[in-house]
């Protein structure tokens, strides 16, 4: 099964929360799609057993067939050529490389390229728990091709743990995408409570079903659980604002490691979803 | 030779003025936007005849600054009088041989902005 | 023409999370006479601590998207193997793959793919208690960051702006891409705020020098000043060398986490706060004096 976990802001423990739930059962695949700030690996301490390149394709234009009629530039939405009627400029963080000036160049001067945009990593933390994450090169602004990538390295028969990018951006979207359950991390502040409706309204968009972790929890804060409630969204877990938590975190060690109680909510709830909600979905 | 035939492309030998303007005539203000600005004015410095040109690039949800740059580049521009351009438009405008002189405020009309450029040019 | 009455004042960060919405949401409420804009449109926050009442709705029409008309297509399959994005499937297309890239819509031979703008977030005209006008905007989920809307709400709540205005507040988005640029276009004043952490000062790094091409007068505030003392040093230091004035520090307080939970805002709670406020909305007026004269 997959389970991702993400969070509608930064901050919230989200990353935290996905390397424990890791740890805690054996047969697990840990997989970091925040491939703009990977930070699991800090918690984690994988060992890396081998790298792989990701590559986007862009246009490559050869002047020897060129006649700069400017089709390619016309049929870019992105803009990311322009003609200068003696060179076409490329943008090459604009382009998402759709194939159309390739396609549609009367000349037939386009080909395309590689470039790369960044490097998966493929390891293990133990032998109960396989390791992935992917890392994206400074100035690119598109992460899908990474992430899904980085999703192939899902194995169906294993718990996988998917760490999303935080937000709702693309990046996010293309990550829990094809998941059996999202949790969403959440902490009690105004902020917190608004970027989580963003997020629960994507989710039940794309038609994921989904529970929430209060991280950093205050109980004077009583929006966050009306709001939850109104909207009969499951509260997974409540974990309090705690300066143990906070000090173990700040030295990279995972506080379900030092503590008990957590580490057995982090397990039982893995084994409830589990046995309830997979095969909820097996009826749709 | 070759780079000789290089900067011959790239340098317009026209020597229009664009300005990034909020309207379309020399009382307008100066828009301090060069991507998202509604209008250029591209002024014959010799004559002080302009045309009007409204920027689709306000409309755009990306590549405004450089399509802004094709578009000026194309109707003959040597100099661009404007607030502030972006990294990639700018990359675009010294590819296509244009000077930019930026830092314009909005409270400046067009015709101001154009003859206060000559008379520092004509001082140099 | 009109000489614009107002003074323009945006608040700038680079990096996420050193306080900037909070200090905006703080400049505001002592401010009179005023219009508010939240341009950070990404994570719109201001409206969770201004309390407000909103008066008009508008949609944005940003990116393009692709869309089968059923009754046209003839399921050739032409578009589905050529889309790059994987987004379409059994003939239709899933709006959230899809790019906007209209590549579908050129070839298809039938003319079954209708591509066209489709709202892609609003934006909001409000009012706040003292009846000044606070705009913000709130992009829909999965839609790209976006100097098109900064630029459209600016203009919005710029045009037919009475004369009795004197300050116009903006709170940026964070980073120093295309949306800061838009925010900061045609600014009177730059406040950026920045936080004693090696990212908070990066990032400061980073913006002074996107704000030496645009030519505007800035000044920096220290949030949290007191937690680094090392790194705040070096932010005056740093500021010194580059001619920007340290116009305010604020010390790190648990007030602001309590007024933020209880909807209230700092200024009105902690007196200390307010004085600091005060203090630097007159440093912000004398650097404004002495740009004009």
């Amino acid at each position: 099964m997959i389970i991702s976990v993400a969070s509608g802001k930064g901050g919230t423990g989200k990353t935290t929360v996905a390397a424990s739930l890791a740890s805690v059962k054996d047969n697990c695949v840990y997989i970091d799609c925040d491939v703009e700030e990977p930070n699991g690996h800090l918690l984690l301490n994988p060992k890396i057993d081998f790298e792989e390149k990701v590559y986007k394709k862009l246009p490559q234009i050869d002047y020897n067939k060129c006649d700069f009629c400017g089709k390619c530039v016309e049929v870019c939405e992105f803009n990311a050529l322009i003609n200068l009627k003696f060179e076409i400029i490329l943008f090459e963080e604009m382009c998402h490389w759709c194939g159309s000036c390739k396609y549609f160049c009367p000349a037939k001067a386009i080909t395309d390229r590689e470039k790369e945009i960044g490097v998966l990593r493929c390891g293990s933390v133990n032998e109960h728990l396989i390791f992935a994450d992917g890392i994206l090169k400074i100035g690119e602004i598109s992460s899908v091709p990474l992430i899904k990538e980085l999703k192939k390295k899902v194995i169906k028969e294993k718990i996988n743990i998917i760490d999303s990018p935080p937000g709702t951006s693309c990046a996010m979207i293309e990550s829990v995408k094809d998941s059996d359950f999202c949790i969403l991390v959440t902490e009690s502040t105004p902020f917190g409570l608004s970027d989580l409706k963003i997020a629960a309204d994507v989710l039940n968009e794309i038609g994921i079903p989904f529970g929430v972790i209060i991280n950093k929890y205050k109980p004077e804060f009583k929006e966050m659980e009306n709001y939850l409630n109104d909207n009969m969204m499951d509260i997974l877990l409540k974990i309090p604002f705690d300066r143990k938590i906070a000090e173990d975190y700040s030295k990279g060690i995972l506080p379900v490691f030092n503590n008990n109680e957590l580490k057995n909510a982090f397990a039982g709830l893995i084994n409830n979803l589990k046995t309830t909600k997979v095969p909820e979905k097996t009826d749709v | 030779m070759l780079n000789d035939m290089n900067e011959g492309k790239a340098k317009n030998k026209s020597g229009k003025i664009a300005v990034t303007s909020t309207g379309g005539s020399m009382d307008a203000l100066v828009s301090e936007q060069f991507g998202r600005c509604q209008y250029f004015l591209i002024v014959d410095p010799e004559t002080m005849k302009f045309e009007a040109v409204s920027n689709l690039g306000e409309q755009m949800q990306s590549g405004a600054g450089p399509k802004a740059a094709e578009l000026i580049i194309g109707k003959g521009a040597a100099v661009l009088l404007t607030g502030h351009v972006g990294d990639k438009a700018e990359e675009a405008l010294k590819r296509g041989g244009v000077k930019i002189i930026n830092g314009l405020k909005g409270t400046v009309k067009i015709k101001d902005a154009i003859n206060n450029y000559l008379s520092k040019k004509t001082e140099q | 023409m009109f000489d614009k009455s107002y003074k323009q004042i945006v608040i700038l960060s680079g990096k996420g999370g050193t306080g900037k919405t909070t200090f905006s949401s703080s400049l505001a409420a002592i401010l009179n006479n005023k219009i508010v804009i939240d341009c950070d449109v990404d994570a719109a926050n201001l409206f969770l601590i201004l309390k407000h009442e909103v008066i008009s709705t508008f949609d944005y029409y940003g990116g393009k998207k692709a869309l089968i008309n059923q009754t046209k297509c003839t399921e050739c399959g032409l578009c589905q193997g050529l889309c790059s994005f994987d987004a379409i499937s059994n003939f239709t297309v899933d709006q959230l793959s899809c790019e906007g890239c209209g590549f579908c819509y050129r070839i298809c031979p039938f003319e079954a793919v209708i591509f066209k703008q489709i709202v892609s977030g609003k934006y909001y005209e409000c009012l706040l208690p003292d009846n000044s006008k606070f705009y913000y905007a709130k992009l829909y989920a999965g839609e790209g960051n976006s100097g098109k809307l900064v630029s459209e709400l600016k203009r919005k709540a710029l045009e037919n702006i009475p004369p009795e205005i004197e300050w116009v507040i903006v709170d940026g988005p964070p980073g120093v891409g295309c949306p800061v640029n838009a925010s900061a276009a045609a600014a009177d004043y730059v406040v950026i705020v920045t936080e004693p952490t090696l990212s908070g000062v990066h990032d400061l790094k980073r913006l002074t020098e996107l704000l030496n091409t645009f030519k505007i007068n800035a000044g920096i505030v220290i949030n949290k000043y007191d937690l680094n003392m090392d790194l705040t040093s070096q932010i005056f230091k740093y500021a010194g060398n580059n001619g920007l004035p340290v116009i305010g520090t604020i010390p790190f307080d648990k007030e602001f986490m309590n007024a933020l939970i209880n909807g209230e805002n700092i200024v009105e709670v902690n007196e200390n706060i307010r004085e600091i406020m005060y203090s630097i909305r007159n440093q912000i007026e004398q650097q404004l004096e002495l740009a004009f004269n």
